[in-house]
């Protein structure tokens, strides 16, 4: 069984981290993942950087062009990555942006996340229609997952649509946002976790943008399976370092040890 | 075989809607209701009455003969930049804030290079008394002074986009991360034929109107709607699609498309796409598009603000792809040579764009009976610093 799926089992809240790879050094992203599994995270986004992201906000914009200026490429990432599974055991997924996997080639990317020990995949600008109708067949083939983004915005139809092409989770986007707008949740959200929480997907949601601290991450994972951390973390790295990962990690779970 | 958009809004391989979830709602609203508003009779007859009261179309076809003379063939000037805001920008804005208010939009985004869609976004704005706010990378905020003046006497706010190479792609990308923060009352009013479909055919079907009016224009003049050739510039593409579009699929009349070159296709500061790109990803469109083997989108360079984007229009991709268009790469000086050239012999000073399309004299030799169509697609006044400098004049 697949990594995120067997992790989605266990009975507990999940924390994923998600880092922008290359950043702030070319040689951390090895280092990172290690730490952040031994601080007691759940799942890692490692992010492949790309020149335009457009879902993001500055925080990850600068994370990606500093960790391009430092050297990092699909071809790097791979080779950095390339022992990770004799260290590290927890749900490793890659988010990037379609064109540099497109020009990649989609299936040797593919068959290189398999190679590596990768679990899934985010690609925000890759719809869920042009995916079910072109590359669906390959991701199954290499033994991946592709994960969707919900926002508070998507039809009912659609987030049905979404729920039956996915097969690990749902990416429940808190707002209508690019990545790190806000902080906090409000009415909205709350009704917007509710709303879904009501529909009993097939998939379980893990909820990203907006989450920064045990506060936020104990109000996203009331309805939901988990959450995820972006701008937040880098921010986190940007001033402390990856010194600090432990205690960032625990900041945020610190009260969901039971 | 048709050079128009298919049902799923491909021309050919390119074209598509590669967005984020988070703008799926705004790229659904537009498809499901772009071509259903804008074939309501109400809203044909808005978008008519404004081209030609407020805009002033139809624009002439000025058969330009010291021109002609000079390069021994017949060339006719279509003049977009004599209509209202000084380029052919408006039709579309025009179209789309039609559209916008049908919508129930209150708020409206874009993009600009040279400034050109900017002022006619402020400009459509104020008419309609709604919200702007244009995008516009530092480095075009500074070389396009006169047009960020207007767009703030216009009311317009003006941000400038601080990423990247800080022109008119990251204007882009900021102009859509705003819609994506403002998903539901705010309509993105894209600038030219890029951009995810239902963008680039809409775009295309407002500028239609410069190759409707060609037709009957040039029926009037020669006794036949077709001519020999038809040339414009491109940088997303708009002026050139609504210079084709209504003649895309007759193959008796050629298309020339016109990329800048910027300081030579092998300096690395250029901007001809077609040449140095590559099938990819830009701006939610599949198409062709500056970039390294590793996928991340290069920064062009063009003298012209209009032209420096690293993408085509998928449309212009398709052509390129088919054959159906001739590709002609002007560099800097050749196209202020040319600006200067037409200066001179018309007294029509033409935008750094423009004169683009106008150099194409310069490198292709045409017969003496050749009828020949140049959108004439913006006027110089935002450039006069540029050509100034340039010329020491
Ligand atoms: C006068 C003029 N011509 C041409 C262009 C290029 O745009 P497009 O290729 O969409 O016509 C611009 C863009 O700003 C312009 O201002």
């Amino acid at each position: 069984m697949n990594r995120i799926n067997q992790k989605l089992q266990e009975d507990k809240k999940l924390l994923s981290i998600y880092f922008t790879a290359g950043y702030p050094e070319l040689e951390d992203t090895v280092e990172i993942i290690e730490k952040l599994e031994s601080s007691g995270v759940d799942m890692i986004e490692i992010g492949l950087p790309f020149s335009d992201p457009l879902a993001d906000g500055p925080t990850i914009q600068d994370s990606s062009t500093q960790a391009l200026k430092n050297g990092m490429s699909t071809e790097k990432l791979f080779e950095q990555l390339k022992s990770i599974r004799e260290s590290v055991s927890i749900p490793l997924i890659i988010m990037g942006y379609f064109n540099p996997i497109l020009q990649y080639g989609v299936e040797a990317f593919c068959i290189k996340c398999q190679e590596t020990g990768i679990d899934g995949l985010i690609i925000p600008d890759l719809p869920v229609d042009v995916y079910h109708d072109t590359y669906k067949t390959i991701f199954d083939s290499y033994g991946l997952i592709n994960v969707f983004l919900i926002t508070p915005q998507t039809s009912k139809d659609r987030i049905h649509f979404i729920d039956s092409v996915s097969e690990g989770f749902i990416y429940m986007v808190s707002s209508a946002s690019t990545t790190g707008a806000k902080s906090g949740f409000g009415d909205e959200q709350t009704q917007y976790f509710d709303r879904i929480a009501e529909m009993n997907l097939k998939n379980p949601q893990i909820v990203g943008f907006g989450i920064s601290n045990n506060h936020t991450f104990q109000q996203a994972t009331r309805h939901s399976k988990g959450a995820i951390i972006g701008s937040a973390f880098i921010k986190h790295l940007s001033n402390y370092g990856k010194g600090g990962i432990s205690e960032f990690v625990e900041s945020v779970i610190r009260s969901e040890t039971t | 075989m048709s050079y128009n958009v298919n049902e799923k809004g491909y021309y050919g391989d390119f074209g598509g809607a590669y967005i984020p979830e988070m703008l799926y709602p705004n790229i659904e609203e537009l498809r499901n209701n772009y071509l259903k508003i804008t074939s309501e009779a109400s809203f044909k007859e808005e978008f008519a009455h404004l081209l030609k009261d407020y805009v002033g179309r139809p624009s002439p076809l000025y058969f330009a003969d010291r021109l002609s003379k000079k390069y021994n063939t017949k060339i006719y000037l279509k003049r977009e930049d004599l209509n209202h805001t000084g380029a052919h920008k408006v039709n579309n804005t025009i179209g789309q804030i039609l559209l916008a208010k049908r919508l129930g939009k209150n708020r409206i985004i874009a993009e600009t290079g040279a400034g050109q869609h900017g002022v006619a976004t402020a400009t459509v704005c104020a008419l309609m008394g709604i919200e702007c706010v244009v995008y516009m990378g530092e480095v075009d905020i500074a070389r396009q002074a006169p047009n960020v003046a207007r767009m703030k006497m216009l009311g317009a706010k003006v941000v400038p986009a601080l990423s990247g190479s800080r022109t008119l792609k990251d204007a882009t990308n900021e102009a859509m991360r705003d819609w994506i923060n403002n998903p539901v009352d705010t309509h993105y009013i894209v600038g030219s034929v890029v951009g995810p479909h239902p963008f680039p055919d809409m775009v295309a079907r407002f500028q239609a109107v410069v190759s409707d009016e060609i037709k009957w224009q040039l029926q009037e003049k020669e006794g036949t709607e077709k001519p020999d050739y038809l040339i414009a510039c491109v940088g997303g593409g708009s002026n050139a699609a609504g210079t084709y579009y209504h003649y895309l699929d007759d193959e008796s009349v050629k298309i020339i498309a016109v990329e800048a070159a910027g300081k030579g296709i092998d300096t690395g500061e250029s901007a001809a796409t077609s040449v140095l790109g590559k099938e990819g990803i830009i701006h939610g469109s599949k198409t062709l598009m500056m970039q390294t083997k590793d996928g991340q989108i290069t920064e062009p360079y063009s003298i012209s603000a209009g032209l420096d984007y690293p993408g085509v229009g998928p449309m212009h991709a398709n052509l390129y792809r088919t054959g159906r268009a001739e590709f002609i790469s002007i560099t800097d000086d050749e196209a202020m040579t040319a600006g200067l050239e037409l200066s001179q012999l018309e007294g029509i000073i033409p935008a750094i764009e423009t004169s683009h399309a106008l150099a194409v004299f310069d490198h292709k030799k045409f017969n003496p009976n050749d009828i020949i169509v140049v959108n004439l697609s913006g006027r110089g006044d935002k450039d006069l610093q540029n050509y100034i400098d340039y010329f020491k004049l």
